[in-house]
């Protein structure tokens, strides 16, 4: 019986974590091993230990790297500040009608990605009323939104909000509402209290959120695809092409791993600085 | 909060109450602007499933018509592909939550050797690009030269679910009380009545959950299935074609469809929760240390889960 118990757990965990392998790490190993070849489509690709590839698609790339790494951390940022006082105001102000106001808030996000970032091309078009306006009060170059980074970063900020706002509302709505109240009876103000203990009781869901919303961001093509034209390629949208229209998949790969060593460096490091609890969750499960 | 003010507004200058009082509503209305921010996109699609565009594309508002949506369903590629999408999510989704479900329970009921491996391995994939997954399982079926189609999309689907669905459906089991399965074990349940009878009904609403998680990931889903799809065309793969040569009207029709039949979900979800929180209204809670009536009842719910 207690052998038994003792397997119990790994028979659990072994069809998805083979999955997982398989499917996961496996490809990776793929990934690396191709963007070490060389060749030509039509002669086929060999491996050949070709490190030249990275070093020529990062000085080829570099300001698609660049400008993917921005772009996603001003939309982070963005989204930060849109989404802290949002999640705020619903949790401390919306009473009973907090659900539903969450609701609203998270409800575009049953729509097709593609539909919403399609949508605000036609908000953003160049004879939309609203780009009208913004160009009336001098807001834009030369009386256009669409193909300008501005454009990229707001669709950026727009599509991945819900990754911001759900684990910060979470970790607003769970705070404990008495230690404001002890802060303020022991004479503090109220923007000491809020530094003081809400703001770094809120921190696991700022840290969550921040990596939810960058990590995709920096790997996106859709936004850069609709809303930014020609001139503002991300590096999702170089590797896509490589990969999909030009078949130059060790040049694509090469991209695709340099991408996700760079991403899991910020990660570390971000972690390191923060705290790992946000994103981990472990810790209240194994006590 | 109401008494902490009062109290401190005691020594506060005129000015001070003054910027308070512009404070205290600048909140709710950078809230709902944001709301609104939020919203103007899905009015959009909504209403431009209404318009009457001359040309290909349906950027323009030109003049309201009903008849894209007495044509929804007349385009077949736009059919075809709403179906085989909705086919892969349904199937892709049962299998990432029986997975997924496995693993969280395994890893909040039992010690094992490998915890923290585990953990790294189910987060990961949540810390990694789309696109990087994309194309990673790509170079993995170059290298076979496996065809490309509905099981490869497939594959990768199951392959980026599952992780999230062991986030949600452990947060769930984490207040889980174990007293009711030995309760049934006692009153000599077997092993397997106990998991049927006891621990599935209550890990149900978890399991539920990460699974709607899922198919709404799914049935979204363009960046993997754009690498991995060959030739079977999804729904925003559909779109996705479609945008280089004018959008139909139709697929503005079928997205403010699935956005109804959203919202209509999740309208009876928060029906639920609010008559599950009316009854729990029903039991007396006194609780002397709170002044407000609504922060008294949320600092009872959290006394009763542990």
């Amino acid at each position: 019986m207690s052998g038994g118990r003792r397997a119990l757990p790994y028979l659990l965990l072994f069809p998805g974590l083979l999955w997982l392998v398989v499917f996961f790490v496996i490809p990776l190993v793929y990934m690396g091993e191709l963007s070490l070849r060389t060749g030509s489509l039509t002669e086929g690709f060999f491996f050949n230990w070709q490190f030249s590839n990275y070093s020529d698609v990062l000085s080829d790339y570099s300001q698609q790297f660049l400008r993917s790494f921005i772009y996603a951390g001003v939309a982070t940022l963005l989204a930060l500040l849109i989404a802290y006082p949002l999640s705020y105001a619903i949790s401390f102000r919306g009473g009973k009608y907090r659900n539903l106001l969450l609701f609203l808030v998270v409800a575009p996000f049953f729509t097709t990605y593609l539909i919403r970032t399609i949508a605000w091309q036609t908000i953003l078009t160049d004879q939309s009323p609203l780009v009208e306006f913004l160009a009336s009060i001098g807001l834009t170059s030369n009386g256009r939104i669409l193909d300008t980074p501005a454009s990229v970063i707001a669709g950026l900020t727009y599509n991945f909000l819900p990754f911001m706002i759900l684990p910060l509302y979470t970790s607003i709505d769970t705070l404990d509402r008495r230690l404001i109240e002890a802060a303020k009876d022991l004479y503090a103000s109220s923007k000491t209290a809020f530094l003081k203990v809400t703001l770094p009781l809120t921190a696991p869901g700022i840290v969550a959120g921040t990596l939810l919303t960058f990590i995709p961001a920096s790997g996106d093509y859709v936004n850069a695809y609709f809303l930014g034209g020609r001139n503002q390629a991300m590096i999702g949208n170089v590797i896509q092409s490589n990969y999909l229209v030009t078949s130059n998949y060790p040049a694509a790969a090469a991209l695709a791993f340099i991408l996700m060593l760079i991403i899991l460096l910020l990660v570390v490091i971000y972690i390191r600085f923060a705290g790992s609890e946000a994103l981990m969750g472990d810790e209240a499960s194994t006590t | 909060m109401e008494a902490a003010s009062i109290h401190n507004e005691g020594g506060a200058s005129p000015f001070k109450r003054a910027s308070r009082a512009i404070g205290d509503k600048l909140l709710p209305i950078f809230a709902g602007l944001a709301i609104l921010y939020m919203l103007i996109p899905i009015v959009v699609i909504a209403v431009f499933s209404f318009n009457d565009p001359q040309g290909r594309y349906n950027f323009e508002w030109v003049g309201f018509t009903t008849e894209h949506w007495a044509n929804a369903f007349g385009i077949p590629e736009l059919t075809s592909s709403l179906v085989t999408s909705l086919q892969l999510a349904a199937v892709a989704t049962v299998i990432s939550a029986v997975l997924g479900t496995m693993i969280a329970i395994a890893l909040v009921r039992y010690e094992f050797y490998g915890r923290k491996p585990t953990n790294f391995l189910i987060v990961i994939p949540l810390a990694t690009p789309e696109v990087v997954i994309g194309a990673g399982l790509l170079s993995m079926f170059i290298s076979f030269s496996f065809p490309l189609g509905f099981v490869t999309l497939l594959i990768a689907h199951v392959m980026f679910c599952i992780s999230f669905v062991v986030v949600v459906v452990r947060s769930r089991l984490i207040g889980f009380d174990r007293s009711l399965e030995e309760a049934a074990r006692d009153l000599g349940a077997t092993p397997a009545q106990t998991f049927r009878l006891v621990t599935l009904p209550l890990i149900a609403p978890g399991i539920i959950s990460g699974s709607l998680l899922a198919f709404a990931l799914l049935i979204d889903d363009f960046v993997i299935s754009n690498f991995n799809s060959g030739t079977t065309v999804t729904f925003p793969l559909y779109i996705f074609g479609a945008s280089q040569r004018g959008i139909p009207v139709e697929v503005n029709v079928i997205a403010t469809i699935l956005i109804l039949v959203a919202l209509a979900a999740m309208a009876i979800v928060l029906w639920q929760q609010y008559r599950a929180d009316k009854m729990a209204k029903v039991e007396p809670e006194p609780d002397p240390m709170q002044e407000h009536p609504r922060e008294s009842r949320k600092h009872a719910v959290t006394k009763q889960t542990p």
